[in-house]
């Protein structure tokens, strides 16, 4: 290399790095602050690290803003919607791939052309489906309408396609019914998708907010998304409970983020589109 | 004859399980998509306020809709958002990429996790973050324009600041997963190419125009499709950041289809926005369709 290509190359790693910690403050930003004491938090001169790091503020976020009843029904909502999810997902993913049938391939590109339209614009109608089964103030109804997401069937037939059709073909010679296929053959297969679907499903339910929004009432049924947004939306905003629950709510996927880091990085997935 | 009834019999009973496989599926998607959708354009056509009767109006929403300056003003409030943090989102991911995706380059792989980092917080948390970034008296932005004895913004009060709020938090917190989708597909682009292209003296400039980006124009296709479709649908990150304000200067069309739908409960209204924000939406993913297909028959 030439001396000029090393010291480009130094040149780009140094503005990498700029760029990286800029990137990266915002949310650094946020735990910081949340150490500080009510009174540090609007003083001046502000100062980056926060002169006596405290935790009053998350005590008070746990014990005062019912911080382990939201995060219980979040939790609840987020496992119980996931396990569902990678079914279902699987199941349908398994059939797009492997099977060829006329009806089957209208239906995937009626599903595929729907893909793209986000349940968002038709709250108000999917309010009243979720109210007439009566699902209405319940954590199920932040569940059921999720779980046929689509991007998790293309994620999973996207995998289904690569598995060679010989493997199938040897099953169902040796006498296997496709039920059997597909649990004892198909679903170990998968494993590694599946665990990448299931990050991905933990994330997007943990972070779901439309649905919570236009489906629960009582403030004990609250998600953890709808009691930030409740703290936010006060006439006087309470920081300092606000920051340190925003901390602890992003912790959970985060620790998931550190586990799984290198299998989500390299899946190069078109995810987050519709969850 | 034996054989072949077995035959089909054998091949009735795969078709079972193929429609048993993928019944949930549809069954969900019908109940939570298909029927939503039909609803909500029966109430389009309604005057339906979720207490009194409901009366049948026919193009009458429509028509007050087309004739609202409120409708408008959203419509280009978020034309204007979407027109400007749509580009932004895909040259910042296109040069991050650029940037980061030589895997020789020391600390490459903390880098690149820095700038995925956002990604994984819910557009709540993304509101919030920026909320406290851009506080006007108590935001560190703000503070350090004071030390260095420039003017402070007025990023919630002035119209065009809180929008300037609203397009940093979007190209923050999307750029993550389109940096990785681009450094996959830079990947993807032969090395022989560019040695081809560095003989005949292209300049690496010359290079990233005439190599690079052509190799990578299917990817960027997607990706600028579905950035357009996630700056539609903003709404949560807005809410907290900016609420829609001042006034309505930040207010997009999911938001004011929540207002219209829930908070003054004209639900009819509503859902007459909702159909022609599907209408702009279907045109969005036939262009991508279309696309697809185009790309596979080429391929």
């Amino acid at each position: 290399m030439t001396v000029s290509g090393k010291k480009n190359e130094y040149l780009k790693s140094f503005f990498g790095l700029l760029i990286a910690i800029i990137w990266v403050f915002p949310v650094l930003w946020i735990i910081l602050s949340s150490f500080k004491s009510g009174q540090e938090l609007f003083a001046f001169p502000m100062t980056i690290f926060p002169k006596n790091p405290n935790l009053q503020n998350y005590v008070t976020a746990l014990f005062k803003f019912n911080f382990v009843m939201y995060t219980a029904n979040t939790a609840f909502i987020t496992i119980i919607a996931t396990a569902v999810t990678l079914l279902m997902s699987s199941m349908c993913g398994f059939v797009l791939a492997k099977y060829k049938y006329p009806w089957l391939r209208v239906l995937f590109v009626c599903l595929l052309a729907t893909t793209m339209l986000p349940t968002e614009i038709i709250m108000r109608p999917s309010f009243t489906v979720i109210y007439k089964l009566g699902l209405y103030d319940t954590l199920w109804a932040c569940i059921v309408p999720t779980v046929g997401t689509m991007t998790g069937v293309f994620l999973m037939r996207q995998f289904f396609v690569s598995v060679p059709n010989e493997l199938l073909e040897a099953a169902r010679i040796d006498g296997a019914h496709e039920g059997r296929i597909f649990i004892r053959l198909m679903l170990p297969l998968c494993q590694s998708q599946l665990a990448i679907l299931g990050i991905f499903s933990v994330k997007w339910r943990w972070n779901d907010f439309i649905w919570p929004l236009i489906t629960l009432r009582s403030p004990d049924k609250y998600t953890l998304q709808i009691a930030l947004r409740t703290l936010s939306g006060a006439e006087a905003v309470d920081w300092t409970t606000l920051l340190s629950a925003s901390v602890l709510t992003m912790l959970p996927v985060l620790i998931l983020f550190i586990i799984f880091n290198r299998q989500i990085m390299s899946t190069n997935v078109a995810s987050g589109v519709k969850g | 004859m034996f054989n072949s009834k077995s035959k089909r019999n054998k091949l009735d009973t795969k078709q079972k399980w193929a429609v048993l496989f993928c019944a949930p599926n549809f069954l969900f998607f019908a109940v939570f998509f298909v029927i939503p959708a039909a609803v909500g354009f029966w109430y389009s056509l309604t005057n339906y306020n979720g207490i009194s009767r409901m009366d049948f109006l026919g193009l009458e929403n429509y028509a007050k809709l087309f004739k609202d300056p409120e409708f408008y003003r959203v419509v280009a409030n978020t034309f204007k958002f979407t027109l400007v943090s749509v580009p932004l989102v895909y040259f910042v991911s296109l040069f991050l990429a650029m940037l980061l995706n030589n895997e020789a380059m020391k600390g490459n792989s903390v880098m690149r996790i820095f700038i995925y980092w956002p990604t994984l917080l819910s557009t709540i948390m993304v509101g919030l973050t920026w909320r406290w970034i851009f506080g006007e008296n108590f935001g560190i932005l703000n503070y350090v324009l004071t030390t260095m004895n420039l003017p402070t913004i007025k990023w919630a009060t002035s119209a065009n600041a809180a929008f300037i709020t609203t397009v940093i938090s979007f190209v923050w917190a999307n750029c993550g997963t389109n940096m990785l989708i681009f450094i996959g597909a830079i990947k993807q682009i032969p090395q022989s190419l560019h040695e081809a292209a560095e003989i005949d003296g292209a300049s690496p400039l010359q290079d990233f125009v005439n190599v690079t980006l052509p190799g990578l124009s299917a990817v960027s296709f997607m990706i600028i499709i579905f950035s357009i479709i996630s700056a539609f649908k903003a709404f949560a990150m807005i809410l907290t950041l900016t609420n829609g304000g001042p006034g309505t200067a930040t207010t997009y069309m999911i938001q004011y289809i929540y207002q219209t739908g829930f908070d003054k409960m004209q639900i009819g209204y509503s859902s007459a926005t909702s159909m022609v924000m599907f209408v702009i939406l279907i045109i969005v993913s036939l262009i991508q369709t279309r696309h697809n297909t185009k790309v596979e028959k080429r391929g």
